[in-house]
């Protein structure tokens, strides 16, 4: 067995435009996908992300580039001959079979003799909870059900790689939740490896061992969860993946991974260097608004000041706005974790802003 | 349209309407039973010879002109609706789902007999055939017994063409719902081209196959211009058939011929409609 | 070349469409081809086609003949054209509030009132005219019903003298041709969505204007697919006014049929029927540019 279950190799996809001009969905797109590995695809509407899915279920071929499944080449085969199965957006539940009959299709293409097949059925239906539906049709299920008769099509197969195409998107929020750790237990159940479509971050985090995310046909990052939230490459992912302060300046001083930042209005901050930048370079702060605080902190060397615009209040949190004395406006969250927990400030007065060095991160795209 | 009390007027107005459709079919069952030959006069029921009032229906079937119109007329409906219909569901697919060089033209040709005044059509084909007929017989120099004439051949053959079209827009229209992810997701789990078609789309599309058979099937059995202009000896069909007697003197037997044909169509109607409920 | 077929969708939708078009080009683009050919030919004593090219036949179509002007073709062309006008003003007229009545019926029984409105459909067309025959004669069954009450009403009575006449033609027609707009309209009736009704009501439109408003706008599409599947059939048809009209009712339609038939004038012919398909392509393009095309087509 190969290192990786699924390889793109400089993958590039063109179709042609409605218009006769070509559009580039995925630009020289490389990803390696461990085996047994929860990986999501992350990404805004239009990002690349189900195309990529869909070449390497075979749906579409790559316009250039390669796909290896377990180190296999898949060149032109055909989605039948691939050894994964997919779980549709919107399901694709055939309508005129039953539930039974859709589950059973994978194994009797693959001329798999009848009892070893209705046992399998049973096995997957009841794997998803769904025993004793196999006479209903997919029309008198609810959307959950669909979902979950759904996987039972793909997963009674034992794919080597089961791809999943935003799966939870037409269902309720409540049901999403659920689905997601049915989802996550399942595939530690099975051990295989699954590839997860989605556009919505949350999901990712919650599910995945590691995410790529997509933008405009390139694939910007690829890590853990923690890797993304915590030390985003560019600014697209600092933005897309949770909630961020962004400031504006330029590079005053370098020193080995930290650099001296000047902001406007005359204000100056120290922040983590990832990338190399040299003085003078305009370059963004990233500042997630967890990490900044209006409470007195000793640790804390970066300090701003500014004026509170806006207090939100939810419970758990207490969600600053503060505009800085240079004009920027940076969001300030602060744990409500004290068992009597007040205000910290008013709006229209004057609050001092700290965060350590490493909480801010410089970024150079 | 939500089922609303409806305006006195507009009811009245709908049973003006229906009467207006019906009231010819009731003369024609009517006077199937007539006791006059001419049948201008309803002149009380007949009762005559071993089937009483059903003289006429009896005449019928001993009539071989009508046996053999009738045989003629199915025999072209039944070809021509199974060729249109392959060809026309194939068309339809063509256009509705893929890209092809060609495709506007294809759509326009296929839109155009839709259009078409029928006689011109007719004319059309009537001159092709000759034309082409005509050079055949010629060239091969053929004995007057061996010579290409107009038959059921033609007729079967301009009926394709013209249901084809009819075909093609009834598939269409099923095919515009239809969810591509449902093929991927067969091929997905194993199912090559051939088979996705034949437990996919093949059973999906199947309900507007069907309708599309059954307007051909339609539109053939009641086709009169295309086929008085491509018909030949021996071809004879119902309509063709009545349209001569028309000219000439017209007997009950006809109207008994029509009651049987609403029959009978009724029936298969109602066949169907048995046929779909169960499903 | 199984491989080259299966990774070319280009080459599988070309394949799909080709036996299709191979019918239309043998049976409808070489036909017409042919006709328009014809129709620039004369013909000898026999009736045979010569092929030359004279526009002879067209300048006596539009009136310019030998012995000087006669407008016979084009008071033809006109009638054909008027009655097939006539025809399908009348079919709407009668069509739409049946439509409508059915679209607003129970949705249970709205199939069996379909249902009654095709049965007509399935005697055969031309018994269905045979029936009007009849009926419309002067001892048929219309004149012996109204003779009937005017004895009883002890009225003078003069028996109507429809058939054969224009008037009978125009009857048939309509009877031919009313479920083709039937079904249509009421397909685009019935998809209207009901909270539409609700919502013109709701800003202030009543039943009159919601009808004029929203009703007849959205069921356009029928209108036009029914004008489509009326308009042409009877501007093109001969045996209805063959049978109706008796000798007296000449339309296109009788025309062509009788120069390929009995006058054995085939170029002459083919140039009417040139003539008369021109005339429907450009009415029916006109009509589609004007109001859509009838997408509802597929319902009749």
């Amino acid at each position: 067995m190969a290192e990786y279950a699924v390889e793109l190799r400089n993958v590039w996809k063109r179709f042609p435009g409605p218009g006769g001009e070509v559009v580039t969905a995925v630009k020289n797109v490389s990803l390696q996908i461990y085996d047994g590995e929860f990986f999501a695809l992350l990404g805004p509407s239009g990002c690349g992300k189900t195309t990529s899915l869909r070449m390497i279920a075979g749906f579409e071929l790559p316009s250039e580039g390669e796909i290896f499944i377990h180190g296999r080449p898949m060149g032109k085969t055909p989605p039948y001959q691939r050894p994964v199965n997919t779980v549709f957006q919107s399901y694709a539940l055939f309508p005129h079979m039953t539930i039974g009959e859709n589950v059973a299709f994978g194994l009797q293409m693959k001329g798999v003799d009848k009892k070893e097949i209705t046992r399998r059925v049973a096995e997957a239906l009841e794997m998803v909870r769904l025993s004793g539906y196999e006479k209903r049709k997919p029309k008198q299920l609810s959307g959950g059900q669909q979902q979950r008769v759904a996987l039972a099509r793909a997963l009674v197969n034992r794919p080597e790689v089961l791809l999943l195409d935003e799966p939870l998107g037409a269902l309720d929020l409540k049901l999403r939740k659920e689905m997601q750790l049915e989802l996550k237990r399942l595939q530690r159940e099975v051990g295989i490896t699954f590839i997860f479509v989605t556009h919505d971050q949350e999901e990712a985090l919650t599910m995945s061992d590691r995410i790529a995310v997509m933008e405009g046909g390139v694939a910007l990052q690829v890590g853990t969860a923690n890797d993304i939230y915590e030390h985003p490459n560019c600014r697209f992912v600092a933005d897309f993946i949770g909630e961020t302060n962004f400031l504006d300046g330029k590079v005053a001083e370098v020193d080995t991974d930290k650099a001296r930042i000047e902001l406007p209005g005359g204000v100056s901050l120290w922040a983590h260097t990832p990338q190399r930048v040299v003085v003078g370079q305009a370059v963004t702060v990233t500042v997630r608004p967890e990490k900044m605080h209006i409470r007195p902190n000793a640790t804390d060397i970066n300090q701003v000041t500014g004026y509170v615009t806006d207090i939100v209040y939810i419970g758990t949190d207490t969600h600053y706005g503060v505009v800085l004395i240079g004009g920027q406006t940076i969001r300030v969250r602060e744990q409500n974790y004290a068992a009597d927990s007040r205000l910290l400030a008013r709006e229209g007065e004057e609050v001092c802003v700290r965060f350590s060095i490493e909480a801010a991160r410089v970024l150079t795209e | 349209m939500s089922a609303k009390k409806q305006s006195p007027w507009l009811t009245l107005v709908s049973i003006l309407v229906y009467f207006f459709l019906y009231a010819p079919i009731i003369v024609l069952i009517v006077f199937s039973f007539n006791a006059s030959r001419t049948n201008v006069v309803f002149e009380g029921v007949v009762n005559q010879g071993p089937c009483g009032p059903f003289y006429w229906y009896c005449e019928l079937f001993r009539n071989r002109s009508v046996m053999d119109a009738t045989r003629n007329t199915l025999i072209i409906a039944f070809t021509s609706t199974v060729v249109s219909t392959i060809i026309g569901t194939m068309a339809a697919l063509a256009l509705q789902r893929y890209d092809f060089f060609g495709k506007k033209v294809s759509e326009t040709a296929l839109y155009f007999p839709i259009v078409t005044p029928e006689i011109v059509m007719g004319i059309g084909i009537l001159v092709f055939f000759s034309a082409v007929f005509g050079w055949i017989n010629t060239a091969l120099a053929l004995a007057p017994s061996q010579r290409l004439t107009m038959g059921l051949g033609t007729v079967i053959v301009s009926h394709i063409a013209f249901s084809i079209p009819f075909v093609t827009l009834v598939v269409r229209a099923r095919l515009h719902g239809f969810d591509d992810r449902l093929e991927e997701a067969a091929m997905d789990l194993g199912a090559n081209e051939f088979t996705t078609f034949r437990k996919v789309t093949l059973p999906l599309i199947a309900p507007g196959v069907l309708a599309g058979a059954m307007l051909a099937f339609t539109l053939s059995l009641d086709d009169f211009i295309i086929t008085f202009f491509t018909t030949g000896p021996g071809a004879t069909t119902l309509p063709i058939y009545v349209y001569g007697l028309l000219r000439r003197i017209v007997t009950p037997e006809l109207n008994a011929l029509s009651t049987i044909w609403v029959l009978v169509v009724l029936i298969v109607v109602a066949i169907s409609q048995w046929f779909q409920r169960r499903e | 070349m199984i491989q080259h077929i299966r990774e070319n969708r280009r080459l599988q939708g070309f394949l799909l469409i080709l036996p299709a078009m191979f019918v239309m080009v043998m049976l409808l683009v070489i036909p017409l081809t042919l006709t328009v050919i014809t129709s620039f030919g004369q013909r000898d004593a026999d009736g045979n086609v010569i092929y030359t090219f004279t526009l002879e036949n067209y300048w006596r179509l539009m009136g310019f003949t030998e012995q000087g002007w006669d407008d016979l073709y084009l008071r033809i062309l006109l009638r054909s054209l008027w009655l097939a006008v006539q025809t399908t003003v009348i079919v709407i007229l009668m069509a739409y509030p049946l439509a409508y009545f059915i679209a607003r019926s129970p949705e249970k029984r709205r199939n069996f009132l379909l249902f009654l409105v095709l049965v007509p459909l399935w005697t055969n067309f031309v018994i269905r005219i045979y029936a009007w025959v009849m009926i419309l004669r002067s001892q048929g069954v219309l004149n012996s019903t109204l003779g009937a009450i005017a004895g009883l009403l002890n009225v003078p009575f003069q028996p109507l003298d429809l058939y054969p006449s224009q008037t009978a033609v125009l009857i048939g027609m309509v009877y031919e041709f009313l479920p083709f707009m039937i079904l249509p309209i009421y397909t685009s009736l019935e998809k209207i969505e009901p909270s539409l009704y609700e919502a013109a009501a709701d800003l202030y439109a009543n039943a009159f204007r919601t009808f004029w408003r929203v009703t007849v706008p959205l069921s356009m599409p029928g209108i036009v697919a029914g004008t489509i599947l009326t308009f042409i059939p009877v501007i093109g048809t001969f045996v209805v006014s063959d049978i109706l009209g008796g000798r007296q009712v000449i339309l296109v339609g009788n025309l062509v049929q009788r120069q390929f038939l009995d006058a054995r004038n085939p170029p002459f012919g083919a140039a009417a029927s040139i003539i008369l398909l021109v005339m429907t392509l450009v009415l029916t393009l006109y009509y589609t540019r004007r109001f859509g095309l009838g997408e509802e087509i597929a319902a009749g």
